[in-house]
């Protein structure tokens, strides 16, 4: 597929795929937007690069995905964007459904703690080296991670808990 | 009407439930536990085009002292019905609850796994509102049936 780049893009992208060579896996466009997808274990790296040379000072957004495949389940995306440059790049790492794991980036982007602890909550990927790794949304003790795919959408009854309906007495 | 010919001038007779169901059905205090969007329609409620002051309700203390009637105006997700109840439970005796809102009744569009359906699931509701979001003027009809209710109660005392 042809790739239609700016110039700025064409050389963050040739500096990705000469610089980490090994880790580089494939670059696509859709919807107007330019993706590269990245061995996980080179993310930080990738992601220091990215913003001391290219200028992504801003993480707009990190997400993940349940692709619900048996290989690779889980996907991070991370949503860069260089407000010098006014170009944005989306970086995606792929993980296995087992144990998924990444390194954290919260020292490179601050932002990217609290976003991290939604991925953990949401889908059950573990980011390592976070300052402070904890669930977001749901209780502390909750078991499951409500936005994998085979997670009922009404929750799994009596997980929660209610409050006691009988009040305290004294 | 033989007892107040022989009280004289300046004296009525009445019962008891009677005359503490007036007092309080004419001041309901709402204890506002404004969640959501319905939040807003609740604040009209009270606003002067709606008026619950007319109603004795105008009291709105966003504390649970002296507050009769909880409107819970919104959607109650887990974490926050703990904090629902503890404030109900604070409430003095007796009192009574709205649920405001598609929400707070049944869980509304909110179907999903962080949301109670419906606050009656941990809190003893009196009445239900439709709508969504309801208009003010509902809320008002679900505040008089509340006032209906109370004074239809045997509260103080009971015939033995
Ligand atoms: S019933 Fe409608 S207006 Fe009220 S809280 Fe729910 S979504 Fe909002």
């Amino acid at each position: 597929m042809d790739l239609e780049l700016s110039d700025t893009l064409k050389k963050v992208i040739d500096g990705l795929s000469d610089q980490f060579s090994d880790s580089f896996i494939e670059v696509y466009q859709s919807t107007g937007d330019t993706f590269v997808r990245v061995e996980a274990d080179a993310v930080v790296d990738i992601c220091k690069y990215l913003k001391s040379t290219h200028h992504f000072i801003y993480l707009n957004d990190l997400f993940g995905t349940d692709r619900f495949t048996s290989e690779e389940r889980f996907e991070v995306v991370y949503n860069l964007i260089s407000l010098r440059d006014r170009e944005r790049l989306f970086l995606k790492v792929r993980l296995p459904e087992e144990d998924p794991r990444l390194e954290s980036v919260a020292d490179i982007w601050k932002s990217a703690s609290w976003m991290e602890r939604e991925v953990y909550d949401m889908f059950g990927v573990h980011f390592d080296n976070h300052p402070d790794f904890r669930r977001i949304f749901m209780p502390e003790d909750y078991e499951y991670h409500p936005m994998r795919k085979e997670f009922p959408l009404l929750g799994i009854p009596g997980s929660i808990e209610l409050p006691s309906t009988t009040p305290d007495t004294e | 009407m033989g007892i107040e010919s022989s009280l004289g001038d300046g004296y009525f007779t009445t019962k008891v439930d009677a005359l503490t169901n007036w007092a309080r059905s004419n001041a309901a205090w709402p204890m506002p536990m404004g969640l959501a969007c319905c939040a807003i329609e609740m604040m009209a409620f009270a606003g002067p085009k709606y008026d619950a002051a007319r109603f004795g309700s105008e009291v709105m203390r966003f504390s649970p002292r002296q507050s009769d009637v909880m409107i819970v105006a919104g959607w109650v997700n887990y974490k926050m019905a703990h904090a629902i109840r503890r404030i109900w439970d604070q409430m003095p005796d007796p009192k009574w609850c709205i649920a405001m809102g598609a929400c707070a009744s049944t869980g509304g569009m909110h179907r999903c796994y962080g949301v109670v359906q419906g606050c009656d699931n941990f809190l003893p509701v009196d009445a239900y509102v439709s709508g969504c979001p309801p208009r003010p003027d509902a809320l008002l009809h679900a505040l008089m049936k509340i006032q209906d209710k109370i004074r239809t109660e045997h509260s103080v005392m009971l015939d033995t």
